[in-house]
């Protein structure tokens, strides 16, 4: 008899589906903490971009090599000194830039090697986040801030509000901005409502 | 311990002594036609042995160079069936391996240079009917690849599915990426460097040393007689000393006494550790020739492929695809020149990913953690079709 694997494709996620629609087809992309490499793959499957990654995970590496991705082991927190300026189309700091040491010098490195850079952080001052913290007295558990306070990756707390400001001040382009909550965009309020801020940066500062 | 002395001693080298391994051998470079080597010097013919594991596809895609390192040989995976010795990389290569030979066709050469069935100082020069010893013209890594690749090509092998090495073998990969760049389809550079270090020209020298001040060396000249046994011994001592870690030899040994009693005899080993080099020394002495020792380690010094040029300019236009490797404690070969091998092939814009396995074994890690190290050699194997 024969066995009939039906192999489930996995669903890509809704921040991936943003950014993958940001990215123009054949373009250079590095990702910053690429994880297991999902956003990569899907890059170079739908848009054939020339992708390259940056783990520090071991684990993260083997699942990268596994698909046939380039990845390197780095810290990000070491910055890109072996890239030269506006040498990637996309840099991408997704779900990774709450977690380095120095977010301020790795966005500047960020913005410094892309011609673009896409940031995408969980929204520290989400609605839900702000009731468990006011009513409940507690560090917020939420569906984008998964961790318990004792064993979370993420080093900085954050809100959409905070990063705007932080734009302003350093003067960053903002090319456009995406605020997602359960799958779905949301237009008011975004600071109280996006539980995911998701932007593309343009590293020609105004 | 004289008669034990002089039973080490006598042990002599002849190039038939490998024969006997199930190993194939190419001859090569026969005169008028000799292989121009780097230093401009002439030298064939050449034998060169070689092992072969799985089988060739019929459009000669599935074939990997395995290079290996100082001490090893073209014996790199299955048992030798007379001898029962398991390849250097025997837990890597085989069937369902990291290197899966019911996938691809392995092949391993011993390095020209060498005494494991490839031409090397003792060999016999033809021309003079007695071993070449010191009269063996200077070898360098380019010119074991040169020497690989002349075995590929009589195996009608145009393209190389991937170059794997580890340590003087990650040279050869190396040389392998400048050399023929467009004879490989990746390549995978295992705990090495573009260029050694003082400190690692330091150990080798002090490794040369020991040999050239053993009186049996005789200049190179001690074949048929006594050979430097304590000199070469002494050198593999000094360089076991250098492939393992801290760690590794305290956990292997501690401070453990050894049980055997030494009668009260002054500055017999004591020390478990102390035994263990003692072994290893005298073992290596039945298995390699010292002038062998001399000449691969100074190929191993003078290799340099940046050699005063932009790092960036190193790897340039290199289409093949690059895994590096390194490991954690390995302090002979540290990280840190495994990086520089990614920046140079970052640089030059070559599809590249590195991995730094966790190990406490050393240098030795790239042997002998084979579980990790075949894992990701294998998954990006499979990527490569």
């Amino acid at each position: 008899m024969i066995k009939v694997i039906v192999i489930q494709k996995s669903e890509i996620s809704f921040d991936n589906q943003i950014i993958l629609s940001w990215i123009k087809s054949s373009s250079s992309v590095l990702d910053l903490g690429c994880g297991n490499g999902e956003l990569l793959e899907l890059l170079i499957k739908e848009k054939k971009v020339q992708g390259q990654g940056i783990e520090v995970n071991q684990q993260s590496i083997y699942n990268c090599i596994i698909k046939g991705l380039n990845v390197f082991q780095q810290d990000v927190d070491s910055g890109l000194c072996d890239f030269p300026s506006s040498s990637i189309d996309y840099v991408i700091l997704n779900q990774t830039f709450q977690q380095v040491k120095k977010p301020s010098f790795v966005l500047k490195e960020a913005l410094r090697v892309g011609k673009n850079t896409v940031v995408g952080f969980p929204n520290f001052l989400y609605i839900s986040s702000r009731l468990k913290m006011c009513f409940g007295g507690r560090v917020p558990v939420t569906p984008a801030l998964p961790y318990d306070w004792y064993d979370t990756p993420n080093l900085h707390f954050f809100s959409i509000s905070d990063f705007l400001d932080y734009c302003k001040i350093k003067k960053i382009q903002i090319k456009k901005s995406v605020f997602i909550t359960k799958n779905k965009k949301i237009k008011l309020f975004p600071n109280l409502f996006g539980e995911i801020g998701l932007f593309l940066l343009s590293s020609c500062s105004k | 311990m004289q008669e034990k002395n002089r039973r080490q001693a006598n042990i002599t080298f002849t190039i038939q002594k490998l024969e006997e391994n199930k190993a194939k051998y190419f001859t090569f470079a026969i005169p008028p036609n000799e292989l121009i080597l780097e230093s401009g010097k002439k030298l064939g013919p050449i034998r060169i042995a070689y092992e072969t594991y799985g089988k060739l596809n019929q459009e000669k895609t599935n074939a990997i160079l395995i290079a290996h390192a100082l001490s090893g040989d073209a014996h790199a995976a299955g048992i030798n069936q007379q001898k029962g010795i398991e390849g250097w990389w025997n837990n890597l290569i085989g069937p369902g391996k990291g290197i899966d030979t019911n996938k691809f066709f392995v092949v391993c050469s011993n390095i020209i240079g060498g005494c494991q069935g490839s031409t090397g100082p003792s060999s016999i020069n033809l021309y003079t009917g007695k071993e070449y010893s010191t009269d063996f013209p200077i070898i360098t890594i380019g010119d074991m690849v040169n020497a690989q690749k002349a075995l590929i090509n009589h195996l009608k092998i145009s393209k190389l599915l991937s170059v794997i090495g580890g340590s003087m073998g990650g040279m050869q990969v190396l040389q392998w990426m400048i050399a023929y760049p467009e004879s490989i389809k990746s390549a995978i550079p295992i705990a090495t460097t573009m260029k050694h270090t003082p400190q690692q020209i330091a150990f080798n020298e002090v490794g040369r040393q020991a040999i050239i001040s053993d009186p049996n060396w005789n200049k190179g000249h001690y074949y048929g007689s006594r050979v430097p046994a304590k000199g070469l011994a002494l050198a593999r001592m000094i360089g076991h000393i250098t492939y393992m870690s801290d760690d590794s030899m305290s956990k292997k040994f501690g401070r453990h006494f050894k049980t055997k009693k030494n009668n009260g005899i002054k500055f017999e080993p004591e020390f478990e550790v102390e035994g263990y080099l003692r072994y290893r020394g005298g073992s290596f002495v039945k298995r390699f020739d010292a002038n062998s020792y001399l000449y691969i380690t100074k190929a191993m010094d003078n290799f340099n492929i940046v050699n005063g040029k932009d790092i960036g300019h190193i790897f340039k236009g290199l289409r093949a695809k690059i895994l590096v490797i390194s490991f954690e404690s390995d302090w002979l070969y540290p990280s840190q020149q495994s990086q520089e091998i990614v920046r140079a092939c970052k640089l030059a814009r070559v599809k590249t990913s590195y991995c730094e396995i966790s190990s406490s074994y050393g240098h030795d890690a790239f042997l002998l953690e084979t579980g990790e190290e075949g894992q990701i050699i294998g998954h990006f194997l499979n990527t490569l079709n």
